[in-house]
């Protein structure tokens, strides 16, 4: 039984409310995965399918990696840049010290754009996979 | 006392409880206890994964911390918010679409390693416990602050009230309070400092760190409650200091922290590998703690999980805006802090010392202790509710026919421990406990959910033994740290804040372990890939 099988189920009007799906925790660690004819073609079409889900998860990672390396240069560096050119956190803008106004102001936007960017991009990644696995159908 | 303390705190619990009780109306079955039936909204979603996180750790502990050290500290909001940038760059869809509910249980779907998942729970109650010594820490120290009260009885209620709303009305009552105190949170701090900044201009804009240190604004007495050296002067238990308005503050030695007006430029070389170890727990952390993770099984899909933890990111960095100013104001307003080195009451006593003890000074400050109050209980709801799932699963081995009898009797053993402890370790500061939390997570779970959800060739062997060596170091540098004797030099350091070398470490043991053991990849690691990445639009 799988976590998504309804088994109470919708009620009468057609369900504009969400419907209760009802799982049980201890078995998700035992259960299998439901026999479900379009992702087993996926997972058993072995050489090309294997292919896909590959460059699926490369793109993914490859997208989560270059975000994380922005952050780690972005705000990664200021430790460092602060401990080795002192100069630099003394400067004042706006009546404040540089440093607060990096880490206490600005760093929060910049971490939402970021996640932003994220989940635009990944987004569009697994809509052309999915383009991709239904392309021969149609 | 300030006569609208009680009328506040009384309404918090009130609204807690009867919200908890409104949710029991839905909470029948096992999984309406543990996962909301998986039919929250990723508002209501987003809304209540920050009310859970943003703990006494966070409420507290940050402004106190900058009261005290100054802008090296401003790593620890910084952090706490970046860590679920982190989490939704590596983990949040697949491990949404992994389908487990618990991080044993993604173990098992994973790798379906029964000694693994063992591991695994032990991590988890530990982690949680952990986490939840600092919360009932604050709630203890809150009602020493506002009532006078002794410590023990503030951890105490706060444990019963939080152990009695999770057993019984589980986590689909929880959203819903845990939503409802996001934004109380929220706007506890957020009003009062509109006023705190009013008050500032109307004083002639005071300078945070004026020539001669933080200085007196009032004639302040203070009784010494042990001995200690003041300003190189010894002092003795229960002689009187008085400072007339405009004296600098005295360094005290028993209290560690900046005086002068370096507070407010970055340390020196020496703070450097603190700050990357902290910057690396704080990041990596996040994703490793339980009661985080188990949030993300209410989503309904991979894609509606990543945009709650996005919107969380947002409200969370909101939040932290801040703690900030209520630790520059402090070091304005309560000086005397720095000298008794309760530096985590600044945002409780601040109000009233900013704005006078008139109406409006006692209003705000008793708004601010309903948002502590519901800082506490949110997050040890969370945890408890965590730490029960897995005793529940785990230990009672309460499968199918698992009752919420069970459950119920899970959460009260997953209490105990922790409130035993709190009111053992009284006297650290709240943000560092969180922090070391912070670090073992980062160093065991964290590695476990990016090479098993990224990387095919992770084995369970190698997962294990990861596990064990980056868990187990920085479990034993926390236990060296709460319970042994003071360090001093590098030892301290690497053992205070173990992040910078236990994460590395857990990483290259778990890839080497992993490569070593090549012939355990699971046979079904494609169509766990499969599972963990692909859209759900396309399993139907």
């Amino acid at each position: 039984m799988a976590a998504d099988d309804p088994i109470e189920p919708s009620s009468a009007d057609g369900g504009a409310a969400p419907r209760r799906t009802r799982v049980v925790l201890g078995e998700a660690a035992a259960r299998r995965r439901p026999a479900d004819r379009a992702r087993a073609d996926l997972a058993e079409q072995t050489p090309v399918g294997e292919a896909l889900v590959k460059g699926l998860v490369r793109a993914q990672l490859a997208l989560a990696l270059r975000l994380a390396l922005v952050v780690v240069i972005a705000l990664g560096a200021l430790p460092l840049l602060f401990a080795v050119a002192p100069g630099v956190a003394g400067v004042k803008v706006l009546g404040v010290y540089l440093p607060w106004l990096l880490l206490g102001l600005l760093s929060f936007p910049f971490l939402i754009g970021v996640g932003w960017a994220y989940v635009r991009w990944a987004e569009r990644n697994e809509q052309d996979f999915i383009a991709l696995i239904r392309r021969p159908e149609q | 006392m300030n006569p609208y303390l009680v009328p506040g705190l009384i309404v918090v619990i009130l609204v807690t409880v009867g919200i908890g009780v409104y949710g029991l109306r839905f909470a029948r079955t096992t999984s309406d206890f543990l996962v909301a039936s998986r039919s929250v909204s990723p508002a209501w979603n987003a809304a209540a994964i920050s009310g859970e996180y943003l703990s006494a750790a966070s409420f507290l502990g940050v402004a106190g911390l900058i009261l005290r050290y100054g802008v090296d500290v401003l790593w620890y909001p910084v952090g706490f918010a970046a860590g679920y940038l982190a989490l939704l760059l590596f983990v949040a869809a697949p491990l949404r679409r992994s389908g487990a509910f618990t991080l044993p249980d993604f173990c098992q779907v994973r790798l379906g390693s029964p000694l693994l998942r063992g591991l695994a729970s032990v991590f988890v109650v530990f982690i949680g416990c952990l986490y939840l010594v600092p919360q009932l820490q604050g709630a203890g120290l809150t009602f020493t602050t506002v009532t006078g009260g002794s410590y023990a009885w503030g951890a105490l209620l706060v444990g019963v009230v939080v152990t009695a709303n999770v057993a019984l009305g589980g986590m689909r009552a929880i959203t819903f309070v845990q939503a409802f105190q996001y934004w109380l949170k929220l706007t506890a701090l957020a009003v009062p400092v509109i006023f705190l900044a009013l008050q500032w201009q109307s004083d002639g804009r005071p300078p945070v760190t004026p020539e001669a240190g933080a200085t007196f604004q009032v004639a302040t007495t203070v009784v010494i409650e042990q001995d200690a050296t003041v300003d190189g002067i010894p002092v003795e238990k229960g002689q009187q200091l008085t400072f007339a308005a405009g004296d600098p503050v005295p360094p005290v030695s028993t209290v560690d922290a900046r005086f002068s007006a370096d507070w407010l430029l970055p340390g020196d070389d020496g703070t450097l590998f603190a700050t990357y170890s902290l910057i690396l727990a704080t990041f990596l952390g996040t994703m490793g703690l339980p009661h985080v993770l188990v949030r993300f099984y209410t989503n309904p899909d991979g894609a509606s999980a990543r945009r709650t933890t996005l919107v969380v990111l947002g409200l969370v960095g909101t939040f932290y805006l801040l703690p900030t100013l209520y630790g520059v104001l402090g070091r304005i307003y309560t000086p005397q802090l720095l000298m008794t080195g309760r530096t985590d009451a600044v945002v409780l006593l601040l109000p009233e010392a900013a704005l006078g003890g008139g109406h409006l000074g006692r209003l705000l400050g008793a708004l601010v202790t309903a948002g502590a109050l519901a800082a506490f209980l949110s997050t040890s709801s969370g945890l408890l509710t965590s730490v029960a799932g897995v005793v529940f699963t785990d230990v009672l081995r309460a499968g199918r026919s698992g009752s919420i009898r069970d459950f119920r009797l899970a959460t009260v053993l997953a209490a105990c421990l922790p409130v035993l402890l709190s009111l053992y370790v009284s006297n650290m500061d709240v943000s560092r406990v969180v922090g070391l939390a912070f670090a073992v997570a980062a160093s065991s779970f964290c590695p476990l959910l990016v090479l098993g959800i990224w990387w095919r060739r992770l084995t369970d062997v190698g997962a294990i033994a990861g596990v064990l060596a980056g868990g187990g170091a920085s479990m034993a540098a926390v236990l060296i740290t709460v319970l042994g004797p003071p360090l001093h030099g590098w030892p301290a350091d690497a053992v205070g804040q173990p992040a910078a070398w236990t994460v590395p470490l857990a990483f290259l043991v778990m890839v080497v372990g992993s490569l070593l053991t090549s012939r355990r990849v699971p046979a079904d690691v494609g169509a766990t890939m499969l599972r963990l990445h692909a859209p759900e639009a396309l399993r139907v």
